[in-house]
């Protein structure tokens, strides 16, 4: 008994021993363990804890600001009040937004959109609900922050064209980016990030749109921001203003010349071909787009027949109707076709063949000699003179002033806008007839097939005004300004076609003399020059005439002419040059009136960049009548 | 004073004397090092953690050195009553049970919330032992000798599986089959009931644990094929013990356990913490503090003259290693996660209970070792 007692004893510790054993393996397994992950392993570890520990928040860059030339901001940034939602701490979002409705109005579609937006993005990312709310609205709701779990009031930026019609066709707008654009792009995907989708905001994205910062942030689990890291965080870099040729005032003052109707504007600064303004009208808010237009809103601009969408000065075409004579002349002279005093009988029609071809002045001109003609704007002397210089010569001068010449000015164009020179290749690819003396007739007088933008019969004016190949541009050179090389033009035909174009303006019987010249309009410090044109949309048939339709006013509106009027200043000096086409404006006299405000107000605008020299009378104070 | 016999210390003050206060000692360094760990848990605050754990740590020790000086007889006593119990009170968990975690697992009498399955940890071992100082030893391996104590195991632990409380279950089957391993059974019945219990123990797994059990199981295998969801509390554990390195990243500064990366931290994972804040240095120093404790333990067991005292000593430092091998192995990514507390530095009152009366009983064993009550000796026998 006492042995078995002694031998279960044995047994015992033997046996105890072994667990003993067992269990300082275990331990052993346990230390080796750690010692692979705490040691062997702990850069790797390290790396995984930090990357827990730490995030980068990005930091979207203050866009840059457009400026017109002389500083003022057409597109700035302003503070915008926005509210946030964040799933993760909002819990049940639908319930989060019910509460936020107490405080400020969210119709249930709203909160559909929100909701929908909330389920695509992660739990942590915020999510825009409201932005651009009034201090009020914004306050209040920051009172009540505690009984409202998940949302998150935050101050950001939001881009705001000041004077929002003026500017809209030049500036474009800027809207969130395309889903498709933004591929994984986080900036392009972060809430309230807007890029340029049209106009210069477009043209100009890169310089605008700076660089993103990345703010290091150490987050916990839930995600849930502990602290910011700033001292280790990247800043961002604001894009870089840009200064457009704009000048502000002056494209008001076209702005409100050319009023409710639908009708274009461009000034350029002859020696820079710098542009000063671009207007086109109807106009539109850019602002609505920033912040999101509605499908309706939408719809009424782009269904609206005055087309408040379309930069009708860069890309509308017309015919240019009469404003083609002062190249007809130029070329007619340059080619020796016609003695400047050669007179030419209008009787108010010609003959060609069988067909008559009409005056626009029924009646006739009598004799007429190469000024009297522009002045007057005859069309049989420039038949004539478009018949002498043959099809080919003509389209020769038309292009070298610029028609059908593609610009780039520093804008995207949504299309190419050269309009369109015909001529008989054309003719035979478009038609497969031959070119006819009838043809050469129509485009000798603007019309036809011809096509022109309101941009291109400026560079016209403006190379006809200086003699020189002047390049529009809208971004601003700094320093030298462009040589630009002469057109080979011989000087005493140059002076001649100016002088008739200041008869027309300041002469009885020059065909803008009547509207400027005698309607209460003073002209006085004002020495301009200019061109009328009536682009013609529709011909009044014979039994509308028998009917009593006697003129264009008693025509629909769209079927009434586009009114066009070329015009630089000052006579004497040359500085700007102003294009105005109203469209269905009746005729070429209604738009002098809106060009004849323009360049007043370019003239008495202090031309820094004016040589003294040249232009003298531009800083003579003008009083206002 | 007839109920001791031999040579047992006489007097309070000359048991008082034969206290391992070493012992008592080690087991006050570890549940301090719980009190600041959960001191950090809050992030350098007392509440609610660290003062509890220190107050039960305080009172736990007296009652540790309380329950030392009673004779074994008294152990031997209630060791069957005991037992039954607390069977009764696992199955009043199926009937009345709190759920906290998910699982079924305290029962709330009065103003005391308790697991019952801990109360069973320490009366399954002193019901074995019990059991095994009674059976002559020939018995042990025969068939007879063999149903009482597999009944004895296998009763509560279905219900602690029914709770659904799998680590617990199975580390109370470890421990009994520890203990009737030193009760000496005999080597062909060991291996005969390996093999059959690899096979049922395959079925088991099939057929016998619930879909969460089997997914942990698969997770823990291969946790990165999961890492937002089953494996994800591993990986992050991995993640904070590995940043912590050799010396780790200061007292307060575990980045992993302060941005609740770290699920748990106060009970199941505070291990983790630890080696996050302490690197592999205060990992090995914790680890050590416990292989002293568990080496004290096989020291006394194996002095002690009783079977009673050896078998309880051995089967509750069976207990206290598996608590400590399966809580470090799962926070490191050895072992599935089963929910297994860290002994005197988890936070949780009823498992510093019974360790702490597991570890008095130890205590009272070196006391006593030289005790040797007859067979079939009552509280009052």
């Amino acid at each position: 008994m006492r042995r078995d007692k002694q031998e279960a004893q044995a047994q015992f510790n033997r046996r105890s021993l072994l667990l003993s054993g067992l269990g300082a393996g275990a331990f052993a397994a346990l230390g080796a363990r750690m010692y692979g992950l705490q040691v062997l392993e702990q850069d790797a570890y390290r790396l995984l804890s930090e990357q827990n520990q730490f995030n980068f928040r990005l930091q979207p860059p203050a866009r840059g600001r457009l400026l017109d030339r002389f500083g003022e901001p057409l597109a700035e940034n302003r503070e915008s009040y926005r509210l946030m939602i964040v799933r993760d701490q909002a819990g049940d979002p639908r319930a989060a937004l019910e509460r936020l409705s107490r405080y400020m109005p969210l119709s249930e579609a709203r909160i559909e959109r929100i909701l929908r937006a909330v389920s695509r993005t992660s739990r942590f990312t915020p999510v825009t609900v409201a932005e651009d709310l009034d201090w009020e609205t914004f306050a209040r709701i920051n009172l009540h922050l505690p009984d409202l779990p998940g949302i998150t009031p935050d101050v950001g930026e939001v881009r705001t064209y000041p004077r929002p019609y003026d500017f809209a066709h030049v500036t474009g707008y800027v809207q969130a980016a395309p889903p498709e654009a933004a591929n994984d792009d986080p900036l392009l995907l972060h809430p309230g990030f807007r890029i340029g989708r049209t106009g210069a905001e477009l043209q100009h994205e890169d310089r605008l749109r700076g660089s993103a910062g990345q703010l290091k942030v150490e987050v916990n689990a839930t995600g849930r921001v502990m602290r910011e890291i700033p001292e280790q965080s990247i800043p961002s870099v604001p894009g870089q203003d840009v200064t457009l040729t704009l000048d502000a005032r002056a494209q008001r003052t076209a702005m409100e010349a050319l009023g409710d109707q639908s009708a274009a504007a461009v000034g350029i600064d002859v020696i820079t071909g710098e542009i000063l303004v671009l207007a086109s009208t109807p106009s539109f808010d850019p602002n609505a787009f920033v912040l999101g237009i509605g499908q309706e809103a939408f719809a009424a601009l782009n269904n609206n027949p005055y087309r408040p969408l379309f930069n009708k000065a860069t890309t509308g075409l017309y015919a240019p109707a009469s404003t083609v004579k002062v190249m007809s002349s130029l070329a007619a002279l340059e080619h020796g076709v016609v003695d400047p005093d050669e007179t030419i009988y209008c009787g108010g029609h010609t003959r060609l063949g069988n067909r008559n071809f009409h005056c626009w002045r029924r009646e006739g001109h009598g004799r007429v000699n190469l000024h009297e003609a522009l002045k007057g704007s005859c069309d049989v002397y420039y038949y004539e003179m478009a018949h002498r210089l043959g099809i080919e010569r003509y389209n020769e001068m038309l292009e070298s002033c610029g028609l059908g010449q593609f610009f780039e000015i520093g804008l995207p164009y949504p299309r190419r806008a050269e309009g369109l020179v015909p001529g008989p290749a054309w003719k035979r690819s478009r038609r497969n007839e031959p070119w006819t003396t009838g043809d050469t007739y129509n485009v000798g007088i603007g019309q036809g097939a011809l096509l022109s933008s309101p941009l291109q019969l400026a560079v016209m004016t403006a190379r006809i005004a200086t003699g020189r190949r002047v390049m529009p541009t809208l971004s601003r050179m700094e320093g030298a300004q462009p040589d630009f090389g002469p057109m080979g033009w011989t000087d005493e035909h140059i002076n001649l076609v100016r002088q008739a174009m200041s008869g027309v303006v300041n002469e009885p019987g020059g065909s803008a003399y009547w509207p400027l010249g005698t309607r209460g309009i003073d002209l006085e410090g004002l020495e301009m020059a200019g061109k009328t044109g009536t682009s013609q949309v529709y011909s009044i048939t014979t039994e509308e005439r028998a009917a009593g339709v006697r003129d264009q006013d008693d025509l629909p509106w769209r079927l009434r002419n586009h009114g066009l009027f070329v015009s630089y200043a000052p006579v004497a000096a040359p500085r700007y040059a102003v294009t105005v086409v109203i469209e269905h404006g009746g005729g070429g006299t209604r738009a002098a009136v809106p060009a004849q405000a323009i360049l007043r107000d370019l003239v008495r605008r202090d031309p820094s960049n004016t040589r003294p020299d040249m232009f003298a009378s531009a800083a003579r104070p003008v009083t206002e009548g | 004073m007839g109920v001791f016999t031999q040579s047992a210390p006489r007097g309070f003050r000359g048991k008082l004397f034969e206290i391992n206060w070493a012992f008592v000692l080690l087991i006050l360094l570890v549940g301090l090092i719980g009190v600041g760990m959960l001191y950090s848990v809050e992030g350098g605050a007392w509440n609610p953690y660290a003062s509890r754990h220190a107050a039960r740590l305080g009172v736990g020790l007296m009652a540790m050195v309380v329950i030392a000086l009673f004779p074994p007889r008294f152990w031997m006593g209630i060791a069957y009553p005991a037992f039954l119990g607390a069977l009764v009170l696992l199955i009043g968990v199926e009937l009345i049970g709190a759920t906290a975690m998910g699982a079924q697992r305290w029962i709330d009498i009065g103003p005391i919330r308790m697991q019952p399955s801990e109360i069973m940890k320490i009366a399954l071992v002193l019901a074995l032992a019990r059991y095994y100082h009674d059976l002559p030893e020939e018995k042990v391996s025969s068939l007879g000798g063999l149903i009482i104590p597999a009944l004895m195991i296998a009763v509560p632990m279905g219900l602690i599986i029914k709770q659904p409380d799998l680590g617990t279950s199975l580390l109370l089957a470890a421990t009994g089959v520890v203990i009737v391993f030193l009760a000496g059974l005999s080597w062909k019945v060991i291996i005969g009931a390996g093999v059959m219990g690899g096979i049922g123990g395959g079925f088991f797994f099939q057929y016998g644990l619930q879909d969460y059990q089997r997914r942990r199981i698969m997770t823990f295998i291969n946790p990165e094929d999961d890492p937002m969801g089953a494996g994800y509390h591993i990986l992050q554990s991995k993640i904070a013990l590995g940043s912590g390195g050799m010396t780790g990243k200061g007292y307060m500064e575990g980045t992993q356990a302060h941005l609740n990366f770290l699920p748990e931290k106060q009970t199941d994972f505070i291990f983790t913490m630890l080696g996050e804040e302490f690197g592999f240095i205060g990992g090995l120093v914790v680890l050590g503090l416990y292989a002293l404790i568990l080496a004290n333990c096989i020291m006394i067991a194996t002095s002690c003259r009783s079977v009673f005292l050896r078998l309880v000593v051995m089967g509750v430092a069976t207990t206290f290693s598996l608590y400590v091998f399966i809580n470090v192995g799962m926070v490191m990514g050895m072992l599935p996660v089963v929910g297994v507390p860290l002994p005197m530095i988890s936070y949780g009152g009823t498992v510093m209970m019974t360790v702490l009366i597991g570890l008095g009983l130890i205590l009272g064993a070196h006391v006593h070792r030289d005790t040797e009550p007859p067979k079939g000796a009552g509280l009052f026998g």
